[in-house]
């Protein structure tokens, strides 16, 4: 305020005595530059207006739900009843008191090493296709694709694939190994099968982050170093690896939180069974099939929890510096 | 500003959500009586159904049409629901479930007069129908069977035929010698354990208790006793289920089964057994016909066991019906409850058993009556009880998880020894029991 009223004493000399004879606010209103909310308070909620919706949304569907949760957590509520009781940190007790609950995280790194696979793939894809190639946006396509199908229609489709005497089978039967294998039959064939399920599904989502990293790295830098005979192994070790470090850690850390809160593959898939059950299937099953909602939702707290807490430490270990090529 | 502006909301957001979490307290002890006169009584009533598809092929409104000539004012609608377990569950945590809906097995017992309307007296209803007692609350009724299920195997005769078999095995060893038979005599799968779809290893399996031992307490007796007791009705079943798997008299890929492709399996003849009730029987029909092969190959025959030269076969409840307690149109949905179970006919139109004492039993019950199989029906005034010590020990006797670790391991897909993980259920049961229910 007072920096705008200076500048209009500053300017009143030069702009004239009509504008010396107004009072300060009026000269204001009509000066144009200087404003305030007080003023104009619609301008101010501008922004706001606009954001109006998707907070509304985010806080209905986000903030509210967790808050629920937590305060379930404290509860033994049944899911259904009017009638709940706080019970403390009984369910939290409960939940690490019971090693056997923490069991279905081993399942987990099936998914995380599948995750690194996929990271690999992918890598290895975006490098490829960001050179000039035929056919390159086709196989670009081809790669995406599987991201853009409905986790559930996936599910179904690999169901009949891995069924005796499916696809799968018959696939590993023209080369001749015996094309009977129950896939999901046993923990750890289950188990890789339906990480290899994921890996199919989310390579083309990281792929495309990569691509997009891969190309924002300035051309000239390959062709300095095309002058200077570097192989495309170099290349890729010098300047794509370094280029594209952010989005790597970004997506190290997706796929550690990811492969923990593992759900809809296997649970359209196995249901759980075969020692496919992960902690999030656990805790639904507590929820849903025991009525265990409060201690179900201390299981999600406490998953939420960690995989905080591993975002965090991997933050730590790898801080999230500008990259500078040039 | 910005910042504190959006913490603020933040905070008035979390402030809402434990607010909203608090609710009123629901009421109880509502009634819904039956109207003196049926030409007064009047209003809207949704009917909440988990027969989706009776509504969209317009059976239910056939019924309603015909529940109109006696009750002209009253207007019925109907809701099916897919998921009925699961959306009906979280719809209650409103007020807004409907006029009359089927009781969602989630729901605990004791809790029913917070939901539904008293239907009237234990004594009293009990004399009309059957399966009363499944819906007692402290001498009061709140919901009606809409039928009732015998179970047994549903078999393709010609499949057991061909086996050289012909009368129904005595003893579950029997029973696995018949199977060893088929697997040896013909091409079928000796029995199909339905492990994908996982409800055909929950009810049909769980719903065994008292048709081994011919006792109509036998679910009331799990609220003191170790249901896997050598001997006891779920340890006979489980082992039974235990060697068929692993004698591999059951399809050779469990993980990939498909209930909806079974029906026209057993029909074909490439299934010869499977566990299931009543109920399956004319769907099973239904499939031979499709597939052109003859309905009355499908036969229906009680477990294996046998007390005093005899079999038993449980009898038990299909979906309750019961009338909310927050309905605007209480009598109106009473008449309807009332005349569905009494007139409409729907058990004889579905091959169950009627809730209403005095009706008939179905056809499909015939080669049960014929063989003089005693139909038993168990008391369920404790299940409130079992389900607790159930939930309290994370065991799921009407979910699929134990039987299909139980599977598991009889192939060899898990680790584990039959008497020690039944040993080890029993444990827990206990355990539980001595916390829960009480």
């Amino acid at each position: 305020m007072t920096d705008m009223t200076s500048e209009v004493a500053r300017r009143g000399p030069r702009s004239g005595a009509r504008a010396s004879r107004t009072p300060a606010g009026g000269a204001l209103r009509s000066g144009g530059a200087p404003r305030s909310w007080k003023t104009r308070p619609l301008r101010r909620l501008t922004p706001w207006l606009f954001l109006a919706g998707p907070l509304l949304l985010l806080i209905t569907f986000t903030y509210v739900p967790v808050g629920n949760m937590i305060f379930y957590s404290f509860t033994d509520w049944d899911g259904v009843s009017p009638d709940r009781r706080m019970v403390g940190l009984d369910n939290y007790e409960q939940i690490f008191t019971r090693p056997e609950l923490f069991r279905v995280f081993f399942v987990s790194f099936y998914y995380l090493a599948a995750s690194f696979v996929q990271i690999a793939i992918a890598l290895y894809f975006a490098t490829v296709l960001s050179f000039d190639l035929r056919f390159r946006n086709l196989f670009k396509g081809l790669l995406f694709f599987p991201y853009l199908i409905n986790g559930v229609a996936i599910g179904f489709v690999f169901l009949y694939f891995f069924q005796d005497g499916g696809t799968l089978d018959s696939v590993v039967s023209w080369f001749g190994a015996g094309g009977d294998h129950a896939w999901l039959g046993s923990a750890e064939s289950a188990n890789t099968s339906l990480a290899g399920v994921s890996v199919w599904r989310f390579t083309g989502l990281n792929f495309v982050l990569f691509l997009g990293a891969v190309q924002s790295i300035p051309a000239e830098l390959y062709e300095a170093a095309q002058l200077d005979g570097a192989t495309r192994r170099q290349q890729f070790r010098h300047i794509i690896a370094p280029g594209i470090r952010p989005v790597l850690s970004l997506s190290v850390i997706l796929a550690v939180s990811g492969s923990l809160a593992v759900f809809e593959i296997p649970w359209i898939m196995t249901g759980g069974a075969t020692g496919t059950q992960t902690f999030v299937i656990q805790t639904i099953k507590l929820a849903f099939q025991f009525n265990k909602t409060g201690l179900a939702s201390a299981a999600a707290v406490i998953l939420l929890l960690i995989i905080l807490l591993i975002t965090w430490i991997q933050r730590r270990l790898v801080p999230d510096e500008r990259t500078d090529l040039v | 500003m910005g910042k504190k502006s959006l913490s603020g909301v933040l905070i008035t957001a979390a402030i809402l959500a434990v607010a909203g979490c608090s609710g009123g307290a629901a009421p109880t002890g509502e009634t819904a009586n039956a109207p003196a006169d049926p030409g007064k009584v009047s209003g809207e009533i949704k009917v909440l159904t988990h027969r989706t598809d009776l509504v969209q092929n317009g059976t239910m409104d056939e019924y309603a049409a015909e529940f109109n000539r006696v009750y002209p004012k009253v207007k019925v609608k109907f809701e099916g629901i897919t998921d009925y377990e699961g959306e009906v569950k979280i719809r209650m945590n409103t007020d807004q479930y409907g006029d009359v809906l089927m009781i969602p097995n989630a729901i605990a017992k004791d809790d029913y007069p917070k939901f539904f309307a008293s239907l009237g007296s234990e004594t009293q209803l009990a004399a009309k129908y059957r399966f009363i007692d499944k819906s007692a609350v402290a001498g009061k009724v709140y919901g009606v069977a809409t039928v009732g299920n015998a179970n047994g195997f549903v078999y393709n005769k010609a499949v057991w035929k061909n086996a050289g078999i012909t009368d129904w095995p005595t003893t579950p060893a029997r029973f696995l010698d018949d199977l060893k038979a088929i697997k040896a005599k013909t091409d079928a799968v000796p029995y199909y354990t339905n492990f994908k779809d996982a409800w055909p290893l929950t009810s049909p399996w769980t719903g065994i208790l008292g048709s081994v031992s011919c006792d109509a307490q036998a679910s009331n007796k799990l609220v003191s006793a170790d249901p896997w007791v050598k001997g006891s009705d779920l340890s006979v079943a489980d082992t039974l289920l235990y060697d068929i798997v692993h004698g591999k008299l059951s399809e050779k890929d469990p993980s990939t089964t498909n209930w909806e492709a079974s029906k026209g399996m057993i029909a074909r003849g490439d299934i010869a057994t499977m566990l299931l009730g009543s109920w399956a029987v004319t769907q099973m029909q239904d499939a031979a016909e499709k597939a052109g092969t003859d309905p009355d190959d499908i036969g229906f025959m009680p477990f294996p066991a046998q007390v005093d030269g005899k079999y038993c076969s449980v009898v038990s409840a299909d979906y309750l019906q019961a009338v909310s307690i927050h309905s605007g149109h209480k009598e109106a949905a009473r008449a309807w409850v009332d005349w569905f179970t009494d007139k409409s006919g729907f058990a004889q139109n579905e091959g169950s058993v009627p809730t209403l004492k005095s009706s008939a039993l179905p056809p499909t019950l015939k080669p049960y009556t014929d063989a003089g199989v005693k139909l038993i029906e168990v008391s369920q005034s404790r299940t409130g009880q079992v389900n607790a010590i159930d939930k309290a020990a994370e065991i799921g006797l009407n979910t699929p998880d134990y039987r299909q670790k139980l599977i598991d391991m009889a192939r060899g897909a898990q680790k584990g020894e039959l008497d020690d993980y039944l040993t080890d259920l029993g444990k827990r049961w206990n355990e539980a029991a001595r916390t829960a229910g009480s």
